[in-house]
């Protein structure tokens, strides 16, 4: 180790970004992050996405220190901190079970981190960081005494004081119900927009790292499928993976048969031509799978409703209507896909029952193609096992 | 009718009453019948109550030597014990070594082996190799550590699986170097269980009969006096000591607990 690896001191008096570079991680045989290189940007809300046994959160303990990479190397600004302890690294982790320390009264475990820093005076810095979390009636509590969403405020507020450069959060919503959730969810957008701090937050749930992510990395068995901003990730992915785990989609295997204008022809297995915008095809060759999210598609009683130029999948059948408030999700037996999905807008629509020959439609520019030589399934069982 | 409706509602209050005197009552006749003044030399029946064995508690001394080799080797044993103990459980919970399996039963030898086969195994082993002279406070003392280091391995390795390993991990991520790690989260977290580790070891050694008996040579503790005793009459300084030994560990547990139960209490 170099003698300058050891200088960046607690408290960030270096700034820039977090850089992870060719980063391994080995496990005996098994890797669980491969060759991983990722920058994040000074002060983004960055997310790292995928289901359980990806290495996302393998990945956040190599940048705490609690992990050492097998290879590679992990930079803050222009430091190596790759060989650095976990307790010299100007880095602080939110907790999947918070970890608060049980002897400790909530105003102790927020000033921890400080006191090992040896700060003198936390009184003042522990009842600020009390009042953010709103919770300075009860800072002489211990942690045993309080509800889940207390314990999790104070996970981050313990966090939080110490103004680390990089926050990194490990699944730090995931004991919370629901409404819980979607509460601390805003919450901790707004204290990151206002403190300002990197945050690396490690979550299985697409939703929540939708909701509150500036940029998402989508990771499957150790790599980053892709990487880009929630709208971009949604609307334009390149692997099955992505499209199946990021929502819901439609896909069809087919292969590419010409050109029209601006779209890509693509003769699906039961000889259907449908086109998908050339700029939105992924494929390197000829087989393309061509991909379409179910809030995309409309559903009709029959081909003459379907206005000119739109893509079409006629003898349907619907196999199953739920209807969920502000929408009403289908489920279509057509030709080449027996589980299709469609989402229809409750704006006064007709509802159809199970059983109704339909025909389903979308418009052209709405589709996307992916390389014909993945399996088509990959990310919707991780999705499932990940979303419960 | 009435009572039996009675004794329906009220049958786990009275069995568990019952339980309760039946564990209690030994422990009230002991104190009561150290404020006995027996006529003869045998303690066993009450006659006339006096302070006579408080105010004279080590009877003109002659129970001074066996309770203070007693004492004695009961605080160095707990020592040895707890530190080792403690030590070895950090060991084999914290840590994957070659022969750990090994370390885990053979520490439960000496809990699940009778006394007695322990007793004459060490009288042997002492004999063989160290001679008759050895005998004593020093083969008491060892073969104490060595059945107490048990108990404490097992107290304190419960405790330390109990704990939620991420803490240390946090209080590392919180700037704590290793030391700070320990002497902040790890010890605090652990200290009830080496607590109980180490008053079992003091009570495990403090009556321990049949090892010591078979180890002891010619040194006399305070449980073989007492059996001693028994053949010539037990005098109710015996008791004093039994009761002050009762004291003395309620004193300690209120000690431990009454600042928490106030600690509580306040911050509700």
């Amino acid at each position: 180790m170099s003698k300058n690896t050891e200088t960046p001191a607690a408290g960030g008096a270096v700034a820039g970004d977090l850089k992870l570079v060719n980063v391994t991680k080995r496990f005996g045989d098994f890797a669980a992050v491969k060759d991983l290189t990722l920058t994040i940007p000074q002060g983004s809300f960055f997310a790292l996405l995928g289901a359980s046994g990806c290495g996302k959160t393998t990945t956040l303990r190599m940048v705490s220190g609690l992990e050492e990479p097998t290879a590679g190397r992990v930079l803050l600004g222009d430091h190596d901190v790759t060989r650095l302890r976990p307790y010299k690294r100007p880095v602080n982790t939110v907790f999947q079970n918070y970890a608060l320390f049980p002897h400790l009264t909530i105003a102790e475990n927020i000033a921890f981190g400080l006191k090992r820093r040896g700060v003198k005076d936390v009184k003042k810095p522990v009842q600020d960081m009390l009042d953010l979390i709103e919770l300075s009636h009860i800072g002489a509590r211990k942690p045993n005494q309080l509800s889940g969403g207390q314990q999790q405020r104070v996970a981050l507020g313990r966090a939080l004081i110490n103004r680390p450069q990089v926050l990194l959060l490990d699944e730090p919503l995931g004991a919370l119900d629901l409404k819980l959730r979607r509460q601390m969810q805003i919450e901790l957008k707004r204290i990151q927009t206002e403190v300002g701090l990197t945050f690396v937050h490690v979550t299985h749930d697409q939703e929540e790292a939708m909701t509150m992510a500036d940029t998402i990395a989508v990771m499957n068995l150790g790599r980053i499928e892709q990487l880009g901003s929630p709208t971009d990730l949604y609307e334009n992915p390149r692997t099955t993976f992505v499209a199946n785990f990021l929502g819901q989609s439609n896909l069809w295997p087919g292969k590419a048969s010409g050109t029209v204008g601006e779209h890509l022809r693509v003769r699906l297995e039961d000889g259907t031509g449908v086109l998908i915008p050339s700029a939105r095809n992924n494929a390197s060759g000829d087989e393309v799978i061509v991909g379409v999210r179910p809030e995309k598609m409309s559903i009709h009683a029959s081909a003459d409703e379907v206005p000119d130029g739109r893509n079409m999948l006629t003898g349907g059948v619907v196999t199953d209507t739920s209807f969920v408030g502000v929408s009403t999700q289908y489920v279509v037996k057509v030709a080449v896909c027996d589980e299709l999905g469609v989402f229809v807008q409750n704006d006064g629509a007709r509802i159809f029952r199970p059983g109704s020959d339909v025909v389903v439609s979308w418009d052209p520019s709405q589709g996307f193609g992916l390389d014909g030589k993945q399996d088509i399934d990959a990310g919707a069982e991780a999705d499932l096992e990940a979303g419960s | 009718m009435a009572v039996i409706n009675w004794f329906r509602k009220h049958v786990i209050a009275i069995v568990a009453g019952l339980i309760f005197f039946f564990l209690l009552v030994p422990n009230f006749v002991v104190i009561w019948m150290s404020f006995n003044k027996p006529s003869g030399k045998y303690n066993v029946k009450w006659e006339k109550f006096s302070f006579d064995a408080w105010k004279n508690p080590l009877d003109d001394g002659i129970l001074h030597d066996p309770l203070m080799l007693s004492l004695e080797i009961a605080l160095l044993a707990t020592l040895v014990a707890t530190v080792l103990g403690t030590m070895i459980a950090f060991a084999i919970v914290r840590h994957s070594f070659k022969g750990r399996g090994f370390v885990n039963s053979v520490l439960f030898l000496p809990m699940a082996a009778p006394e007695i086969v322990m007793g004459t195994t060490l009288l042997a082993l002492f004999l063989n190799t160290f001679g008759v002279s050895f005998l004593g406070f020093k083969s008491i003392l060892i073969a104490h550590i060595m059945f107490c280091v048990s108990y404490v391995v097992i107290t304190v390795k419960s405790r330390l699986n109990g704990m939620d390993p991420m803490l240390e991990k946090a209080a590392q991520d919180l700037y704590a170097t290793p030391w700070q790690t320990f002497w902040r989260v790890t010890f605090p977290l652990v200290a009830p269980g080496i607590g109980a580790a180490a008053l079992l070891s003091f009570a495990l050694s403090f009556d321990d009969f049949i090892i010591t008996e078979m180890t002891a040579g010619n040194s006399v503790t305070f449980p073989y006096w007492i059996w001693n005793a028994v053949q010539k009459g037990i005098p109710p300084q015996v008791n004093v000591i039994g009761s002050l030994m009762l004291i003395i560990t309620l004193a300690g547990i209120a000690i431990a607990e009454v600042p928490k139960w106030l600690k509580t209490s306040k911050a509700r």
